[in-house]
């Protein structure tokens, strides 16, 4: 029988090992799985490559996996936000590693590590920095520059319903980066705000088919990155 | 060279004249920042679908205070709203349609344009800054039209518009039209051609306060 429902964000997050490269999605706070990095937090492991489009905010979620030291490398599109502090911080100091990748790029190289693809060309960064020391090819005249897919051992995702065999829905920009992590990692673990029973998701609808899930838990009242922010709450300090 | 402050056009000015050129039916992308205005002084009759890269087409205007939703976000993180029609996508489909080609024109500021065109507007090279991109490579890469709008100067006085890009790229070759509180650009194969100058800027003092040359 399948059942992808687990009961808590730590027993969700228990078979993730330190040194694993994990994707997290969310594009600032919309779509951060707040809860799942949190139970990583109390998890403990270290030694992560994380690739998520930002580097966190104040001093909670992604941030707070950063501040904890837990963090190797990060591989993102825009690491600072007005409100992020902790990311540059341990940059300037040299105490994490940053791989800067034009976020298409970054959206492709995930999707073709789901969809079984080893590399591809595309001509976004030809001619500046990013493409330094990179393949470059021409196709009927125009450059193009070699991206490598980006697999993972574990992505922690946020959606807004799921069944319990892992089909999952989506809330407005809170998709992003959601449904191509689905794919590409070996274990994807997806925090939802609502079970629903199967069938109740028009099959029409299901944006994530279940095959691509492997663990969801129920967080039916996820914090609000920005509130925490707001009020300076420090995750490590709880 | 020194440009004079408060010369020539306000930036709501600038942002109309880049509006007046967004055609009727346009899927237009805004760059976060003075791009982002350019949607007030669309001319009525026109109707013109925003995409938003970070999952977006049919973006509206700014959330008014009390109905800002923390799922429904620019890509410049501000809270907006979605029009009636509006359509969600994951990332890899919203970056298909710009490097696909199907987004129509996209607006983005700049630290510096070249007279080929090259754009340089995501770093300005200091190791003391945490490089970010997002998704501007992208954006030049693929969008059909990208129009650029800036202040003719930098703050200090230096002319954004030059011979040779010194920040690093963002794309090259890839800006069709430059918008200044002095004047309206275009890129062509012979080099910049001044397609329009603000009230009481005359050509000369133009080139004068610019590092790339320029022709009429």
């Amino acid at each position: 029988m399948i059942n992808k429902i687990v009961n808590s964000s730590e027993e969700a997050v228990a078979d993730i090992f330190d040194g694993a490269t994990i994707l997290i999605s969310g594009f600032g706070e919309a779509g951060s799985p707040i809860e799942l990095i949190h139970a990583l937090v109390d998890r403990g492991n270290g030694n992560l490559t994380i690739v998520s489009n930002n580097a966190g905010s104040g001093y909670v979620g992604l941030a707070a996996l950063i501040e904890n030291k837990q963090v190797k490398k990060i591989i993102c599109s825009f690491p600072r936000t007005a409100i992020s502090v902790v990311f540059p911080e341990m940059y300037r100091k040299g105490e994490i590693e940053l791989e800067l990748v034009p976020q298409g790029t970054l959206a492709e190289r995930i999707r073709a590590a789901g969809a079984g693809i080893p590399a591809f060309f595309t001509p976004a960064s030809v001619n500046t920095p990013l493409a330094k020391d990179k393949e470059t090819r021409v196709f009927n005249g125009k450059t193009y520059v070699l991206e490598h897919a980006l697999n993972a051992d574990f992505s922690l995702v946020k959606c807004h319903a799921a069944d319990k065999y892992g089909n999952l829905i989506y809330n407005k920009t809170a998709r992003n980066f959601g449904p191509v992590m689905c794919m590409a990692a070996k274990t994807t673990i997806v925090q939802t705000k609502k079970i629903l029973e199967v069938g109740q998701i028009d099959p029409e609808c299901v944006v994530t088919p279940g095959i691509f899930v492997k663990k969801v838990v129920e967080v039916s009242n996820p914090a609000d990155e920005s509130v925490l922010v707001a009020e300076n709450r420090r995750y490590l300090w709880k | 060279m020194e440009i004079k402050a408060n010369i020539g056009w306000t930036v709501s000015e600038m942002a109309r004249k880049v509006a007046t050129d967004i055609h009727d039916g346009a899927y237009v992308n805004l760059g976060i920042g003075i791009p982002e205005i350019v949607a007030s002084f669309i001319p009525e009759g026109r109707e013109v679908i925003y995409h938003t890269e970070n999952g977006l087409l049919g973006m509206g205007k700014v959330a008014e205070k009390g109905t800002e939703d923390f799922e429904l976000v620019n890509a410049g993180k501000k809270y907006i709203t979605a029009i009636p029609g509006a359509a969600y996508f994951h990332h890899a489909d919203s970056f298909a349609m710009i490097r696909g080609g199907h987004i129509d024109i996209c607006v983005l500021g700049a630290y510096q344009v070249s007279e080929e065109g090259d754009l340089a507007n995501w770093s300005t090279g200091d190791p003391n800054d945490v490089p970010a991109v997002g998704g501007a490579m992208d954006l030049v890469a693929g969008v059909k039209t990208i129009f650029v709008i800036t202040q003719h100067a930098t703050k200090s006085g230096e002319s954004k518009i030059v011979k040779k890009c010194t920040y690093p790229l963002t794309g090259k070759n890839v800006v069709s039209r430059i918008y200044t509180n002095l004047a309206v650009i275009d890129v062509t194969d012979k080099g910049l051609l001044v397609k329009e100058l603000a009230p009481d800027i005359s050509f000369e003092y133009l080139q004068q306060n610019t590092d790339a040359t320029l022709f009429q």
